[in-house]
């Protein structure tokens, strides 16, 4: 299988050194993480991760289940060939002078962006989406010079009325 | 109730059972020591390294299938365990070690003899706690425990801060643990277990490849009916030993680098393995790409990240292995495989593996071949790591679970005599040989104070070649005998054994190994014995690095080189 990006949705135990294990398995396998982005679920003391690796199925199948290892994990799925909502942020610093800002103006409108801070020489811009739409507007202000960039890293979700944190038991593998 | 930190760990201990601690206190971990008089139920046993602290905590785990459990002080005493912990988690063997912390408030602060032992133990331990919350402690000692011994059993670190072993909170006995994140699967999916016996029925040439989880799970009764039934010849891995008889007809010994030939050649021919509690280890299956190439695979084991880890699997079943065997069972049905067997028989017959040449000089294989006969096979044999493992493994036959006790995963050096101590205070009527090489003995020798201190009657037999010998082996074969930092001075170490109170034996003339055997077998207490053995003896049969399991070297006939070609 060729190596793809696969979106890993990980319910973790909302305690101390969570974050600290996950990342140190993944750097004990030698697995390179692409994004990984942590905050609150819906229950208080669970901990959502979407995690972005690049790997052949069989490999990411097999971090999937070192993942689901961890004592603190609670579920893990790769939910990559689900329909999904994938959004990101960025904030982006531009460089903007009377003679740019106009013309800036109009991209960020025309992608559905904010500007949240404005300076004599500089603009801040506000973009959600998923990473190509981020991806085209940042080539797209590189010709008015990006001075800082700030990315979230993909956070995911499944359509529909189903949902990742069901109750249930741990998947244990997806053979059986 | 009102109790301490120290004494709500020492009450959780006495509630888990336990009986012995391997350990070593200092400052911060004084407090916990301080209570343990107040609980005569825990005998502490004071070992000289904590690295021995966790072996021998291995050893009695191994030895009575029960937690081991092993102390140790902040900083050093913490880091000196780390062998240990990583031998345990990598041979799945349950324990519970408990490290002293320095007070809360200098957590952080680069304290004396403060280390982050849970950042360093993250990727070797099967969970870690650092408590900072006293009445979280009970709690705490129970999830370890509990982790510690279900599911693939491992190690569990906790790390307690001095003032928390210090300060008095309420305490109530822990109930049942229940933990969301944690709910190891025992059962196998029937469905799978249905197709596994549908492959296993049909096969003309199926391969039993039994390993450790059998012998965890106590399951040799359960393996010995599914082989028995469908006439299947069983192979093990090097830790699975003991789990299937040896001495059965229908027992191919074990396989892998040094393995048998035959085991070797059993699973290139098969048509079916049956993997059951075992890891496909690359010192098991040497170059993966080349293994088991005519079979179809089941994988049992309770680990669902072990499947398809290192190779194709077409039936995984998770679960307990015994818990997945007795279904089974019920969908065998009997059958012969004669010829497969016949075939396995000539195997056996043209490349017996262990036989031993003729030699005026001391052969190691010949050393363990007489302690197997002077103890009519009924010993518990714990090794050190290198040439003398392997021929412990191989010149000793071994029919009952836990009588093989030795470090696999991690190949430790000088886990042979800590190791010994654990095993001998778990199964103190058990006979509990030490089969050691020199370089081995040498990392821990400093345990012959704890074996006298207990008075445990070990009985140490040293393989004395004056090398580092497997790596040796590897210079003479694959590094035209350089013998670079191999050739290895040693003591006399039956003085160094007399030093400790410990009666020993200098061997040097063949006639003489088996009256030493005889004199330290009738010896009451420990006995040390110094084999000056063949100093360059090497291990066969030998599969090399990156070849496939038959392409092996066998004990050359004569003086001839069969490396390199």
């Amino acid at each position: 299988m060729a190596p793809m990006k696969h979106t890993l949705v990980a319910l973790v135990e909302d305690k101390p050194g969570v974050l600290n294990r996950v990342a140190n398995l993944f750097r004990r396998r030698g697995f390179n993480i692409d994004s990984i982005t942590v905050g609150h679920s819906e229950k208080p003391d669970i901990s959502r991760m979407t995690i972005v690796v690049d790997g052949s199925g069989a490999s990411v199948e097999q971090v999937r289940k070192q993942l689901d290892k961890l004592i603190e994990t609670v579920k893990v799925q790769d939910i990559t060939s689900e329909s999904i909502v994938v959004r990101e942020m960025a904030l982006i610093k531009v460089k903007a002078t009377s003679a740019t800002r106009s013309e800036i103006m109009q991209i960020v409108d025309i992608f559905r962006a904010n500007i949240v801070d404005v300076s004599m020489e500089s603009l801040i811009i506000e973009v959600t989406g998923d990473e190509e739409k981020l991806d085209s507007l940042l080539n797209l202000l590189r010709t008015f010079e990006i001075k800082e960039v700030v990315r979230t890293g993909r956070i995911a979700m499944t359509r529909g009325s189903t949902t990742t944190s069901e109750p249930g038991r741990k998947p244990i593998s997806a053979e059986d | 109730m009102k109790m301490t930190g120290g004494q709500i760990i020492c009450d959780c201990l006495v509630k888990e059972g336990v009986e012995v601690i391997f350990g070593i206190l200092g400052g911060a971990i004084l407090p916990l020591y301080d209570t343990l008089p107040q609980f005569p139920q825990l005998h502490h046993v004071l070992v000289r390294h904590e690295q021995c602290a966790a072996h021998a905590a291995e050893g009695y785990a191994r030895a009575t299938g029960r937690v081991g459990v092993c102390f140790a002080t902040s900083g050093p005493g913490a880091t000196n365990l780390v062998t240990g912990i990583a031998n345990a988690h990598l041979d799945s063997s349950p324990m519970v070690a408990i490290t002293g912390q320095v007070a809360r408030r200098f957590i952080g602060k680069d304290a004396f003899q403060e280390v982050d032992i849970t950042g360093i133990t993250l990727p070797i331990t099967k969970h870690n706690y650092l408590v900072r919350d006293t009445a979280q402690l009970g709690k705490v000692v129970k999830e370890a425990f509990y982790i510690a011994r279900t599911g693939r059993p491992g190690p569990v670190l906790i790390d307690v801060p001095k003032d928390v072993f210090q300060e008095q909170v309420e305490y109530h006995t822990p109930g049942k643990v229940d933990l969301r994140s944690y709910k190891p699967r025992r059962e196998g999916n029937m469905a799978q277990i249905r197709k596994a016996a549908n492959l296993i029925n049909q096969a003309q040439k199926p391969v039993i490849l039994a390993g450790r989880g059998v012998i965890i799970s106590g399951a040799s009764e359960e393996l010995k009916t599914l082989a028995e039934t469908a006439q299947i010849p069983v192979v093990t891995t090097l830790l699975g030993i003991g789990g299937f008889p040896e001495s059965h007809v229908l027992s191919y010994r074990w396989l892998g680098m040094h393995g048998m030939a035959y085991a070797n050649m059993a699973i290139n021919g098969a048509d079916l393995i049956i993997a059951i509690g075992m890891r496909f280890d690359d010192r098991a299956t040497a170059e993966v790409a080349s293994f088991a190439p005519h079979a179809k695979i089941i994988h049992i084991d309770i680990d669902p990240a072990e499947i398809g880890k290192n190779v194709r699997v077409d039936v995984p079943i998770v679960g307990d292995v015994k818990a997945v065997l007795t279904p089974l069972l019920k969908l065998i049905t009997p059958t012969q495989h004669m010829d497969w067997l016949k075939q396995l028989d000539v195997w056996r017959r043209e490349h017996p593996s262990t036989d031993i040449r003729e030699s005026s000089s001391i052969l190691p294989q010949y050393v363990v071949r007489s302690i197997y006969e002077a103890t009519e096979g009924d010993a518990t044999i714990v090794t050190g790591v290198g040439q003398n493992q392997m021929w412990a493994a191989q010149h000793y036959i071994y029919n009952k679970p836990n009588t093989f006790i030795s470090s696999g995963g991690l190949g430790t050096m000088g886990f042979g005599l800590p190791a010994s101590v654990g095993v001998k205070m778990g199964r103190p009527d058990a006979t509990v040989w030490c089969i050691d090489g020199d370089g081995s003995f040498q990392m821990t020798l400093h345990e012959l104070a704890t074996i006298q201190q207990e008075r445990l009657a070990v009985k140490i037999a040293i393989m004395n070649n004056g090398f580092l010998g497997m790596v040796r082996q590897w210079q003479e074969l694959f590094h035209d005998k350089r013998y670079v930092a191999t050739p290895l001075w040693g003591p006399d170490f039956v003085k160094l054994a007399e030093a400790y109170g410990i009666p020993g034996i200098k061997v040097r003339h063949k006639d003489e190994v088996v009256p030493a055997i005889q004199k330290a077998m009738a010896h009451d207490g420990p006995f040390l014995i110094d084999f000056g053995v063949e100093p360059e003896e090497n291990v066969y049969p030998m599969v090399p690095p990156g070849a496939s399991l038959v392409e092996l070297l066998e004990a050359p006939k004569k003086e001839e080189v069969v490396w390199p070609r």
